[in-house]
Formats: C-alpha cells, sequence, structure tokens
C-alpha cells in the first residue's frame, strides 16, 4: 500500500498547557475537528516545565520497534536526547488517522513512510520555536542561537526547554520549517537501541493479556467449534453454581463462563454441554475449497496490469502452471483476549489491537453506546501479523462484560480456540501462461483466484472487482515484458479470511517468481540472467538482484548436492532480492543459509530494519516450509503448536541481510521479508532436486526439509 | 491451598490443586512475566525455573510444586541471569517481545548447567521455544555472548 499525500494534518497546532508546558498537535480540518471532544486529543509531542519531551504513539508495537522509530524523526528534528524521549500509547482520535490507510491503523509496513515528513516537522517547528522564545528573552537574534541536546544556546547563556515551553506556545507557529539535510542527520539512520528492549528482556512490557484493574473477573469461552455457527441450546447446570463462577453467558458463537479465576473460568467451561447450530459451513473442506477457486479460473475478473496483447504469443505452444497456496493461520504468541468493563461511565477496552478506531466502533455497537464513549487502552501486542485488524475478540469481551455492570472481565482465549477461529491467509490459486521466444520473455499473464479479505473488511475499497490488496504483487511487477495481462478473481470459498503479512505479494510472489524460473528454463536462460534482461528500465530492482546473487555466491550450476533459488519484487516502495541455498536431496532438504537484499531508500532505524527482514524471512519460512491450515466437517483441522508448525531454531538457516540505502524517502520494511522466501526455496528445490513443487506449503508438494 | 518458594519468598496460594503454575503466577499472584502461549508445553513462552530446572509452567500443575523453589522472570539475579539478559540488550534480540521471558529463563539455565554450551546443545536446549518473529539467530549470538561473558569473569 502507497502513502497518499498528507490530507488531514497540513497544519501543525501549538498550544500551552497548564502549569507551563507546551503542546504540538495538530490543527483539523473541519470534519476531524466535529469529531474531536477534547484539545487534548489534539496531542502529539508535549514538552513539560521540567523539560520532559513526551511522543503520543499513534502505532501500535508489535515488534518493529515503533516506539523507537518515531522518536527518532522526532528526536532529530527537535535536538533532544532520544533516551529522553517518553513514548505514550495514543487514544483513539481522528488526528491519529493514517493517512496512508485512512483509518487508525497499524499495518501496510506505514509507519514510518506515514510519520516520516509530518512528525520531523513537528520537531523542526517546536525546535524554532522554542529557539524564538530564548531569542525573545534574551534580546538577541534567532539567528543567532542553536538548540541542542533538549537547550537553547547563545553565546554563554543557556536555557531549557522546559523553562521555554510556556513562552514558546503563546508565539506564532512558523510555517514550512525547513527540514535538515540527511547528510547532517545525528540520529536518524545510526544504529539507536530499542526504547522497550530492557523492559522486554526482563518481562516487565505489558501485553494486553497483562492489564489488571482493579477487581478484574476472567472469562474462558466455548466458541462454536464451526465458525459462523451458533449456540443451539446449553446445559449450565452444575457449572453456574461453582464456587467462584459469577456468570454463565451465552454469547450467540459460543458460551462463556466468567469466574474470579482463569483456571475456574477454564474448567467450568470445559464442563459446559453445548449442542450447536452449526451453519452453513458445516459441509466445508478443503478439497472443496480448492474446487471452488479451481471453478473461478477462467472468469475475467480485473485486469491490474496490462500491456501489449497477450492472445498472439500465448494461442499457440505456451507454458502453462497452476499454483495453489494452502491456508494459513497468524498464529500470534499472545493469544487473542480482551478485557472489557460495560459500566455507567462508558466503556473501557483494555486490548491489542492494530485497529483502536476499529475496536472503538465495534465495542460501541455491542454496547449501544457512541464511539466516544468507549476508550480504547491498547496495549503493546504479543505479534500481529494482520490478526489484531480484526476485533472479534473486542466483541465477544464487551458482550460478555455486559453480564456483569462495571466490572472489568478479561477474556482470554486457548490456543486451540485462537487457531481454529481465526482470519485465515486465503487460500489461492494461479494459472499462469508465458511464451519465450530468442532468449527473453515475450508474453506472460497471470490469474490470482482467490477469496477477498478487503470486500469483507472494508468493503467500499472493492470496487469493480478491483481489491486493491489482490493486486500487490501484479501491479506493481518489475519485469519489462511486452505483452502482459495480470488479472484478479475474486471468489468466496465460505471460510473467512483475513490480512496476513505481507498480505497478497506472498501469493502473487510464489506463483510468478516460480513460473519466471520456468520462463527462464524453457528459454534456456539462466534465472538470474533472464531477470535481469528483463529489470533493465528498474536500476534499483537490478542493483538489488545483482547485489543479493553475489553475497549468496549464487551459481546456476552449483556443486552436486547444492541448490541455489532467487526471486525477486517491489513491494511497500522497497526494492528485494531473495537467494536460498539449500543442500541434500528431495527426501531431506537442508537449507543452509537465505540472504535477503533491500533496498529501502534511506532506513530510519537500521539495526530494526535488519530485524525486520530477519523475521520477516522466518515468517515466510512459515509458508513455505510445512505449515498450513485445512478444514475437515467445517473445522480447522490443526489446534496448536505440535500440527500447525512454526519453524523453531534448528530449522531456521542464518539468514544475512544487506541494505541498499540508495537515498530518498524511507520504503516499507516490516512485511518486506516475507513475500519471496517461498519462490526462492522453491527454485532451489527445484535446483537441487529437478522437481518443481507448484503448491505451499512445499513438504505438500513432495519433498521434506531437514 | 499450596505452598512454594518462589523468588526467594514463601508464598502461599488459595487455588485448586490442578491449577497450573501459569495461572497461579499470573493471575493469582499477579506476576505477569511469565507468558501464556499454548497451554500445552509446545511453546515455551511459560518457562520457569523448578528446583534451577527449565520447566513448562503451563503443565505444571500446583500439587507439583508445592514445597519446592520456582523462580520467575521477575525473580532472575544472580551473574547467569544478568550475563544473559545484557546479552539480550546487547544483541537487541526482541521484536514484539512476548516469547523473551521464556527464552531469558531457557537460556539463562542452560547456562547455569553448560557453561560453554556448543551451538548444538544451544539449539538442542532452545528448540522448543518458539519465537513468532523470528529472533532465532540474535538468540543464539547472545548465549554464546553471555557464555563468553560468563567465562571471562573469575
Amino acid at each position: 500500500m502507497t502513502p497518499t499525500p498528507v490530507t488531514r494534518r497540513d497544519f501543525l497546532k501549538v498550544s500551552a498547557v497548564a502549569g507551563g508546558g507546551m503542546l504540538i498537535g495538530f490543527r483539523l480540518d473541519q470534519a476531524a475537528a466535529d469529531q474531536a471532544t477534547s484539545s487534548t486529543l489534539n496531542a502529539w509531542v508535549s514538552i513539560a516545565p521540567d523539560g520532559a519531551v513526551t511522543l503520543t504513539c499513534h502505532r501500535s508495537e508489535m515488534g518493529q520497534d515503533v516506539y523507537t522509530s518515531l522518536s527518532m524523526l522526532l528526536a532529530e528534528e527537535l535536538a533532544v536526547d532520544l533516551r529522553r524521549v517518553k513514548v505514550v500509547q495514543a487514544p483513539v482520535a481522528p488526528v491519529y488517522v493514517n493517512t496512508a490507510i485512512g483509518a487508525q491503523i497499524t499495518g501496510g509496513s506505514t509507519s514510518i513512510r506515514e510519520a516520516w515528513v509530518p512528525l520531523r516537522q513537528a520537531g523542526a517547528t517546536a525546535r524554532v520555536m522554542l529557539v524564538n522564545a530564548a531569542a525573545a528573552q534574551w534580546g538577541v537574534p534567532a539567528a543567532e542561537c542553536r538548540a541542542d541536546n533538549g537547550t537553547v544556546l547563545h553565546g554563554s547563556r543557556k536555557a531549557s526547554y522546559g523553562t521555554l515551553a510556556a513562552a514558546a506556545a503563546k508565539l506564532p507557529v512558523p510555517q514550512n520549517v525547513a527540514l535538515k539535510d540527511p547528510s547532517r542527520f545525528t540520529v536518524i539512520g545510526k544504529p539507536q537501541p530499542r526504547l522497550d528492549g530492557g523492559a522486554k528482556a526482563r518481562g516487565r512490557a505489558v501485553y494486553g493479556i497483562d492489564v489488571n484493574p482493579p477487581g478484574m473477573l476472567y472469562a474462558a469461552l466455548v466458541p462454536c467449534p464451526v465458525i459462523g455457527g451458533k449456540v443451539a441450546s446449553f446445559d449450565g447446570s452444575g457449572v453456574a453454581t461453582r464456587p467462584g463462577v459469577k456468570a454463565v453467558v451465552n454469547i450467540g458463537e459460543g458460551v462463556a463462563v466468567v469466574a474470579d479465576h482463569y483456571w475456574t473460568a477454564r474448567s467450568a467451561a470445559d464442563a459446559l454441554k453445548i449442542q450447536w447450530d452449526e451453519g452453513p459451513a458445516a459441509t466445508l473442506d478443503s478439497a472443496a475449497i480448492l474446487a471452488t477457486l479451481e471453478s473461478a479460473r477462467t472468469r475475467p475478473g480485473f485486469v491490474a496490469k496490462q500491456a501489449g496483447d497477450v492472445s498472439g504469443p500465448l494461442a499457440t505452444g505456451a507454458l502453462e502452471a497452476v499454483y495453489t497456496c494452502q491456508m494459513l493461520s497468524h498464529a500470534t504468541l499472545e493469544p487473542q483476549n480482551c478485557t472489557a468493563r460495560v459500566g455507567p461511565a462508558g466503556v473501557d477496552v483494555w486490548a491489542s489491537v492494530q485497529f483502536p478506531q476499529g475496536a472503538q466502533g465495534t465495542a460501541a455497537q455491542v454496547a449501544g453506546v457512541k464511539p466516544e464513549q468507549v476508550r480504547i487502552h491498547s496495549q503493546f501486542l504479543g505479534g500481529g501479523f494482520g490478526r489484531r485488524l480484526e476485533n472479534d475478540f473486542v466483541a465477544q469481551a464487551v458482550t460478555i462484560a455486559k453480564a456483569v455492570p462495571d466490572v472489568p472481565v478479561q477474556l482470554i482465549w486457548t490456543r486451540p480456540e485462537d487457531m481454529r477461529h481465526d482470519f485465515y491467509r486465503p487460500p489461492s490459486l494461479h494459472v499462469m501462461r508465458g511464451a519465450v521466444a530468442g532468449g527473453r520473455a515475450v508474453a506472460l499473464s497471470a490469474t490470482l483466484v482467490s477469496p477477498s479479505i478487503t470486500a469483507r473488511a472494508f468493503p467500499s475499497f472493492v470496487q469493480n472487482g478491483n481489491d486493491p490488496f489482490m493486486t500487490e504483487g501484479l501491479a506493481n511487477l518489475t519485469y519489462d515484458i511486452p505483452n502482459l495481462e495480470l488479472r484478479t478473481v475474486i471468489e468466496e470459498v465460505g471460510i473467512r479470511v483475513g490480512f496476513w503479512r505481507s498480505v497478497s505479494h506472498a501469493l502473487n510472489a510464489f506463483a510468478m517468481e516460480s513460473f519466471v524460473d520456468e520462463l527462464a528454463l524453457a528459454a534456456g536462460k539462466d534465472p538470474l540472467a533472464f531477470r535481469l534482461a528483463m529489470l533493465q528500465k528498474m536500476p534499483r530492482q537490478q542493483t538489488v538482484l545483482e547485489h543479493v546473487a553475489r553475497a549468496a555466491g549464487y551459481t546456476a550450476v552449483p556443486a552436486r548436492g547444492r541448490g541455489f533459488g532467487l526471486a525477486s519484487m517491489e513491494c511497500y516502495q522497497t526494492h528485494v532480492a531473495v537467494v536460498c541455498e539449500v543442500s541434500g536431496s528431495a527426501e531431506r532438504v537442508k537449507i543452509e543459509r537465505i540472504c535477503i537484499t533491500a533496498d529501502c531508500g534511506l532506513a530510519v532505524h537500521p539495526d530494526q530494519a535488519v530485524a525486520q527482514l530477519q523475521g520477516g524471512v522466518v515468517t515466510g519460512l512459515i509458508q513455505a516450509m510445512r505449515s498450513k491450515i485445512t478444514v475437515k466437517n467445517g473445522r480447522v483441522e490443526q489446534s496448536n503448536f505440535h500440527d500447525f508448525r512454526l519453524p523453531r531454531m534448528n530449522e531456521v538457516p542464518p539468514v544475512q541481510v544487506e541494505l541498499i540505502q540508495s537515498g530518498g524517502n524511507p520504503g516499507g520494511l516490516g512485511e518486506v521479508g516475507v513475500p519471496l522466501v517461498a519462490p526462492a526455496l522453491a527454485n532451489a528445490v527445484f535446483a537441487l532436486t529437478g522437481k518443481r513443487i507448484r503448491t505451499t506449503p512445499l513438504e505438500d508438494g513432495g519433498v521434506r526439509f531437514a | 491451598m499450596a505452598s512454594f518458594l518462589l523468588n526467594g519468598k514463601t508464598v502461599t496460594v488459595n487455588a485448586e490443586p490442578d491449577t497450573p503454575l501459569l495461572w497461579v503466577l499470573r493471575d493469582h499472584l499477579k506476576l505477569t512475566g511469565t507468558k501464556f502461549g499454548c497451554g500445552a508445553a509446545l511453546c515455551g513462552a511459560c518457562t520457569v525455573h523448578l528446583d534451577g530446572v527449565a520447566t513448562r509452567s503451563c503443565v505444571t500443575p500446583l500439587s507439583a510444586v508445592a514445597g519446592k523453589k520456582v523462580t520467575s522472570i521477575e525473580g532472575l539475579h544472580g551473574p547467569v541471569g544478568e550475563a544473559v539478559q545484557a546479552a539480550w540488550d546487547k544483541h537487541q534480540v526482541p521484536q514484539c517481545g512476548y516469547c523473551q521471558s521464556g527464552q531469558v529463563m531457557a537460556a539463562t539455565a542452560l547456562l547455569a548447567k553448560t557453561a560453554k554450551p556448543t551451538d548444538a546443545e544451544i539449539v538442542a536446549a532452545m528448540q522448543g521455544n518458539l519465537c513468532r518473529c523470528g529472533t532465532y539467530q540474535r538468540i543464539q549470538s547472545a548465549v554464546r555472548d553471555a557464555a563468553t561473558t560468563l567465562e571471562a569473569k573469575p
């Protein structure tokens, strides 16, 4: 997803706060201002009389280290010590909307890209005002003063920001303050420790599941084993009277027990006898899902990218292949949970969420109150990956909390509940057709068939069959092929699907980058040379591909018992390429090493940029190796980490990350490491074994990984 | 009612004997550094030390810890634990951080028993601890680094 120009936050607003501080926020446009209920909702940065700088972080922390990255943008221009920036989590308010998406959402690898200009502007504007305040106090020209480390200096005189803040807040807000040239950066682009790293290594970070408001009770749920099914009847006798049990609540999609302790609630819930109305999904199975996708493969769908005319070159002798991907669960390590209190003072919700604005709306609807009567207290996320863009667990917790008025109730899902009630990464089917001549691709057509996440979650974003998340990885294809036709076909399959880190980039990249290797073979070319020849108009893409090939020691003709596979794409305004090196045989493929090179323009927080790519590659291995979600009789068959097998330390090879910083604005990085792992590994497996696997997980295609 | 030694102090808990130690810590004693991940000893997020041995608290009933010595992440002190946490800081290991209490407890138990683990021993001791963010490489580096630090100390 590409950030759109800032519309809502064109102007900064600076105001004084009681006690002598300074508040830097946004001047809202009228529509947004109408929704804002209090001036404090405008807060983004504040400077207290004691000089303390507070950043109100409007994005969720889910591992990407947004607290430090955004603090770095601020500290660079405000001229304060990064370690002195205190970060607090933002509430829900219009000013915190992610303008790249149009909602208060953390996702789409947008956090840094979207804050890049306005947060630095906020810091620079505040700095200039503090300098102006000092200059006025001292009766000297502002141009002779400078700001450094939270202080304004002139000759031997100095004043701390805290003592200047009140006066600065009363000055006119300068417009269009110049931002630093990147050559003068002292914070951005320099290695910085995570602001939250120490707490996380010491068990002190607070996630949604860790909150404990006074008087809190616990809730355990038994949901219908078929998603979409309902409680027909239940027998709660013998459960409601157990010591410690406070309520037994039928929430429609399941029955919850509320108790004074978690284990009491869990044990009691497990003793409930429930009859289900399993609903229309009760007969669903994975074979039917695939057959449904297959049935839609010839529908025209939406054309995501087109060039020339493929009909002639593909009329005879075209290469054709079908690729499929199985569903995946997000499997955040922190199971879904939510703490809610519904009382006369409104609704309080404590939760780990990527879409707090959606959580507010959901809670309001369930509680029958206005959104502004709902306070969302966002906590750290024990993993997001797109799962926590959904607020199903918020709706459940608020429904349960209504049964015990004015008492906070913490709903905690079990791991099997979490795995069986996810919004799964969509299953997909690709029909790929291509033609080569003279050692080059002359025509390529691709059709992705999958259910649409967006049509369910944000229906207004889907227009005329165009789901903009399904075209990711197609519309931004980097290859110069004269005849091209890339289509997406929405086909619902009867199970709910959700955004999973890198979304359709991963589905499309698996089919596209595997098929490009098939075309290279047909053309009699080395896969590297074949790609480079199609990238002559994309110099940054060429550079990352050449770079990673060199770093990995890539060769199309490796030693016996070795294989290299590569893959390349642009995504989230970052150019990326991956090489996998494998050894062994089809019965036992060992992944020796994975190299990834990314050109993200400018890496704001380089150490965590590397970490995101390292972790992204491991996430890519989830899809690539053996993890999948399958359905039988409407039930998800997997339940825990023994049958939804995430990569473990013994299975993850060394990941070598190289960043190229070719300049300009930062590109996204949170999802960039994910999509190319499966195709690079599939291509490496082909190089090693001669076996072309066209399905993920690759173990479904007849190999075993060591 | 059961008593055990937690982080150096005797605690008495009024809970059903089948209550997992994890929920005794998190719910009854409000020590939330130990995390719930799977409930089936498959992910390691709930790792504590039971008489010095890395143990999955989610499948360890309260009845099994009566009279024993339990250390949770909140009570991790001493040279080994501190060296591990310092190495975690140095290598900037955590991402979302949810698994890291368990990782730190597992690494500390390893180094307390095996001062100079080989890479294979590190993997063997740590492969029961899932990291959904994929920080394994940094965990390995940090464990090696902590071992080196401890070796250099008299």
